[in-house]
């Protein structure tokens, strides 16, 4: 599905290499979860592969079944099939919840030479996707997570998520700021999509979020490279022992 | 009246000329009110770039002698609002236009029209034509109100006595490239009455228009306008309003392209407990030649408890420049005042340029106001957002500028009225994606 070679990446505003020889490889169905401490190049790899400018890649390559990602506009990788939810959803005040969801599904269908959606079918299917996020009408109507919750704002992510059926999920950090409760909602949201034909790449600091949503493999990232892999077992090695003890054993 | 501006030579030519050149009637009940704004005229002399009240926009083309030419457009959209049951009314080149107009009768509405009624000794509208325009000449001069009230040749005289069943609806059309249209309405709305009055339409190669509105106790005047399909339009337009106690007047204006539009906005808050709400969406492209827009704002508080809004959007491309003047003007006694007022440009380049100045000054202390002025450019953070989501960078663009205005829009009570406004809104950005 996702494979990452070699992937080395600096800020285009100053000379600051982040991603330093990141290979990466996941499965059709698989969860991937990347851990690793503050800095070491998680976020800017979820950035970089959904196309946010001020990168710049000074050598190797990402591909999305077999597509060449980078060249792609961001559009152009969500309508491949690529997702990114934010860390930090943005808030978009006069713009309905809704009518944000129809352009970005409608568009990507379109991009895809698929027919639109029409109004009423599409209600149907957020309604019905909604639901189980519990996400009720008047937060469908609301401009774009404008006065929503922290909590809010992850389930609209996981929502988006469910209406646009990417095949490539991201999800930078969708742990951050959420109480138990919401962990729940977001992680029975995202293991609802789990599925053959879809994966997931979970980036997160902390094991718990990967109490709820299971990964097949788990990376840890230092320093701008992937330095261990292993499964499920790794996450509870980091929340015994923190990052120290795995990365001075790299050292 | 107002100071008046330095009297030099060329602008006292200037102004004799344009005076001597007015033909007005020496009969009916408008006579002695043209006469006095012409007096005013000739004291204040015609605006030049060198006023302060001018620093950001050259009056030239709207005090030339004769109207720059401007193109006819050839528009094939259908009438904005005509999906709304209303009371039209059809202006061509600032001719009223019998044929397209609906009958005026409506029950709790009574609506004339200056060229016929004006003829007349006595009138309703003679108690207003002219007096809120020379009320506000006070403390900021302003000319070009003066010269249309004296040379106005038809508006809409419109008394409300109860509530109308539907908006009166002022459509204007542009039939010749040199019309030099000059129409002068009043609107009197009586205790407790409410109406709604839109106007669309480009009006003419050059528009002068006032609109004297005159609010009873209780009464409610809620407007709709929309300034475009003529590019090449030159336009000052003033309001004059009288809100009296526990009266409301809402006034929106959408301002699409147009080489130079000023619109004056002059409120008086004359009563406690009363409400005025004025905003503006404008989007500008430069790429017509030109695109100068400029709002400028004055309200007066001069009553208890009272609220006032300036809410004002400007999208600007393509070399477009955006001006606001707003002030708000709290009178001594005028206590528990509520003032808010914002002025926001979005600039689509780094050609285009957004002048504002903002104005609070206050006299009493028990008072809330507020002000604030932004220019910036498209959110990268939100643009990168809504493309992750697959949304084209053109359309993602058209929808954070819809996202910008929504402040502005959602001035327009009327969610009918408000639909068609954004429906125009993004007709005109789906035109302009690359």
């Amino acid at each position: 599905m996702l494979e990452i070679k070699n992937l080395h990446v600096k800020l285009e505003e100053e000379d600051k290499q982040i991603l330093k020889g990141v290979n990466l490889t996941v499965e059709a169905g698989k969860v991937h979860a990347i851990m690793g401490p503050n800095g070491s190049g998680k976020s800017t790899l979820s950035y970089v592969l959904s196309g946010r400018d001020g990168y710049e890649v000074t050598d190797g390559g990402a591909t999305l079944e077999g597509e060449d990602l980078l060249e792609m506009e961001p559009e152009e990788r969500a309508a491949a099939g690529l997702f990114l939810a934010f860390q930090y959803p943005v808030e978009i005040p006069g713009v309905g919840n809704m009518t944000f969801l129809r352009t970005a599904l409608n568009a990507q269908r379109k991009a895809r030479g698929e027919e639109e959606v029409s109004a009423g079918e599409f209600l149907k299917l957020v309604r019905e996707k909604a639901k189980t996020l519990k996400i009720d009408a008047e937060m469908l109507k609301r401009p774009v997570n404008v006065g929503f919750s922290g909590g809010e704002k992850k389930r609209n992510e996981i929502l988006q998520m469910a209406v646009l059926e990417p095949r490539m999920c991201v999800l930078d950090e969708t742990d951050s700021g959420l109480d138990v409760d919401a962990m729940k909602l977001v992680s029975d949201g995202v293991n609802a999509l789990r599925d053959a034909g879809r994966s997931f790449l979970v980036i997160t600091h902390y094991q718990r979020l990967l109490d709820h949503i299971k990964p097949d493999v788990v990376h840890i990232m230092a320093d701008g490279r992937i330095v261990k892999t292993g499964g499920p077992e790794l996450a509870l090695e980091v929340e015994k022992n923190g990052y120290a003890d795995i990365l001075a054993e790299m050292a | 009246m107002a100071a008046p501006m330095r009297k030099d030579q060329a602008r006292v030519e200037v102004t004799e000329v344009r005076i001597a050149s007015l033909d007005l009637p020496k009969s009916g009940f408008t006579a002695v009110a043209r006469a006095e704004a012409v007096s005013r005229l000739r004291e204040m002399g015609l605006p030049t770039r060198r006023d302060e009240y001018w620093k950001f926009t050259d009056p030239a083309s709207l005090i030339a002698a004769e109207a720059p030419k401007a193109a006819l457009f050839d528009g094939k959209e259908p009438q904005l609002f005509g999906t709304v049951a209303s009371v039209k009314l059809v202006f061509v080149d600032g001719v009223f236009s019998e044929w397209e107009s609906d009958d005026p009768a409506m029950a709790g509405v009574e609506i004339s029209r200056l060229a016929e009624a004006g003829r007349a000794d006595i009138h309703w509208a003679q108690d207003l034509y002219g007096v809120l325009e020379a009320r506000g000449q006070d403390p900021v001069a302003r000319p070009l109100a003066a010269l249309n009230t004296a040379a106005a040749s038809d508006g809409v005289l419109i008394r409300v006595t109860g509530q109308a069943s539907k908006p009166v609806h002022l459509v204007y059309r542009h039939a010749s490239e040199t019309s030099d249209a000059v129409l002068h309405h009043c609107v009197k709305v009586e205790e407790g009455a409410e109406i709604t009055v839109l106007e669309t339409g480009p009006a003419a190669a050059r528009f002068n228009k006032v609109m004297e509105v005159d609010i009873a106790k209780g009464g409610k005047f809620h407007h709709v306008r929309a300034q475009g399909r003529d590019h090449e339009r030159r336009a000052i337009t003033h309001i004059f309003a009288r809100v009296a106690e526990e009266a409301s007047f809402k006034s929106f204006t959408l301002t699409a392209n147009g080489q130079m539009t000023r619109n004056e906005c002059v409120i008086d808050i004359a009563g406690d407990d009363a409400v005025a709400h004025v905003a503006g969406a404008a989007l500008g492209d430069g790429s017509y030649g030109k695109f100068h827009h400029d709002d400028t704002i004055f309200i007066t508080h001069d009553a208890e408890r009272c609220e006032s809004r300036q809410v004002f959007k400007k999208v600007l491309k393509n070399g477009a420049t955006g001006v606001f003047q707003g002030k708000i003007l709290v009178k001594p006694g005028a206590q528990k005042t509520d003032g808010y007022q914002i002025s926001q440009s979005l600039l689509l380049d780094e050609d285009s340029q957004f002048l504002a100045k903002p104005e609070l000054e206050i006299y009493a202390d028990d008072v809330q106001c507020s002000h604030g002025s932004t220019t910036g450019a498209i959110d990268e953070t939100a643009l990168f957002y809504l493309r992750s989501r697959g949304v084209p960078r053109e359309d993602a663009t058209a929808l954070l500028v819809l996202s910008f205005l929504a402040d502005a829009i959602e001035e327009i009570e009327d969610e009918a009225l408000a639909a068609e406004i954004v429906e125009r809104l993004e007709a005109w950005l789906a035109r302009r994606k690359k």
